[in-house]
């Protein structure tokens, strides 16, 4: 019974501890934003890395969810006899939704998943502590232009699916099932807000890009330096980012476009 | 490892065509495109009943936007709908005598406001702040059918 109290306390204190770590953590990672600003090679390096690297499967996706929402709208909608409004279904679910919310969830597998492994593997090497010895502030050096590469990368990112998503739902609702163009288009710009719409989602995944790209770097900073203790870490920043992505797109939604 | 240089140019080329997406979503997919920004007057209409209308809604002459609807508000001494409409202010020379008509865009879809010029027999055109006196309310598809279904049972 004691014992059963004993690890309950254990683990809640553990789990309050890392909040604390994980936000002294964002303290001082943003406390070296503006030395990274002085270095933009290093942030050069790490937009490639993050960004240019995740533009395939970014533009892909955007497309093929794009060509789906118009596929699976268009039988939905002409059973109404309502196909004119696809262009407003496709524009609103990507620009609103999707959009920031896979690109995020894509940006974690495919991003934040390799920043924990390679930060991971640097304190496993001990090449974290080797610079502490060289007076180099790990944080301002290593972790700091990730931080601000995917803080950057992903309202792009997300801007490129919504975009391409948009032109894929054009290209099947359009082009293979025969939606009038004009009303396609313009029943599109007649619905989509640019404040209400655009830059909520934009918004969106300004705060996704801050929060997945900060679970990968505390993951990858604070995981135990060994093999298993990496592998764990890595799957942590997948799982997190997941639960965290979606719980604040509900909250943001909510606050956005509901009136509660 | 990629060079420096071409890897430089890779991400300029990446930022470069994300600010062209948020342009495009901005341009292409939202109402800004539609937005002239320019100078604005505002013209009044009572109507007994606004219907669906909605602020934001589109305001037209012959089928042409020429404006939106600002504001909807209830006057409380006469208990009916006042509608206030921003028009551009190209479109300036609207006969004072014009009439304002709620109508809906296809059977179920989005109510606007129609604005059918008068002849001009004074020869004043509307302006900031003036009244269009000659109105006609929203059409209640409910009422109508309401209607319908009555003088369907008195004829029997």
């Amino acid at each position: 019974m004691f014992q059963l109290f004993e690890s309950l306390g254990q683990s809640t204190r553990g789990s309050f501890a890392k909040l604390g770590r994980s936000s002294l953590f964002l303290l001082n990672t943003l406390a070296g934003v503006p030395d990274t600003m002085t270095r933009p090679t290093l942030l050069v390096k790490q937009l490639f890395s993050v960004g240019v690297l995740s533009f395939l499967i970014i533009t892909i996706s955007g497309l093929f969810v794009g060509m789906v929402l118009g596929l699976q709208g268009f039988y939905t909608l002409s059973d109404f006899g309502a196909e004119e409004s696809l262009g407003v279904m496709v524009a609103a679910s990507l620009v609103r939704e999707l959009g920031p919310v896979v690109s995020a969830l894509l940006f974690a597998g495919r991003a934040g998943s390799a920043l924990t492994a390679e930060i991971g593997l640097m304190k496993a090497t001990e090449q974290l502590s080797g610079m502490e010895m060289m007076a180099v502030d790990p944080i301002k050096r290593i972790i700091s232009p990730r931080f601000l590469a995917g803080f950057i990368s992903t309202p792009l990112l997300a801007a490129l699916f919504s975009t391409i998503g948009v032109i894929g739902g054009h290209m099947v609702g359009v082009g293979m099932l025969g939606v009038d163009d004009g009303a396609f288009w313009a029943q599109m710009q007649a619905s989509i807000d640019f404040q209400q719409d655009i830059i909520n989602g934009v918004i969106k995944s300004i705060v996704f890009g801050f929060v997945v790209s900060w679970i990968a770097l505390f993951e990858g900073y604070d995981t135990i330096p060994t093999a298993e203790g990496v592998s764990r870490a890595t799957t942590r920043t997948v799982v997190n980012s997941a639960f965290a992505v979606l719980g604040l797109d509900f909250i943001l939604t909510a606050l956005m476009f509901g009136d509660i | 490892m990629h060079n420096t240089k071409t890897q430089d140019t890779l991400v300029g080329l990446f930022v470069a065509s994300g600010i062209a997406a948020l342009f495009y979503m901005a341009m292409q997919v939202s109402n800004l495109g539609s937005y002239t920004g320019g100078e604005t007057y505002t013209i009044i209409a009572q109507f007994q009943n606004s219907g669906g209308l909605k602020i934001k809604s589109p305001v037209s002459v012959a089928g042409v936007r020429i404006g939106r609807v600002s504001s909807i508000r209830l006057d409380k001494d006469s208990h009916e709908s006042i509608v206030e409409m921003q028009i551009e202010s190209q479109y300036n020379n609207l006969p004072d005598d014009s009439g304002a008509s709620i109508y809906t865009a296809g059977l179920l879809g989005e109510q606007y406001v129609s604005i059918d010029p008068g002849p001009g027999i004074s020869g004043e055109f509307l302006k900031d702040r003036s009244k269009i006196d000659n109105v006609s309310s929203a059409i209640i598809l409910e009422e109508m059918i309401g209607k319908f279904l009555m003088n369907k049972a008195d004829s029997k």
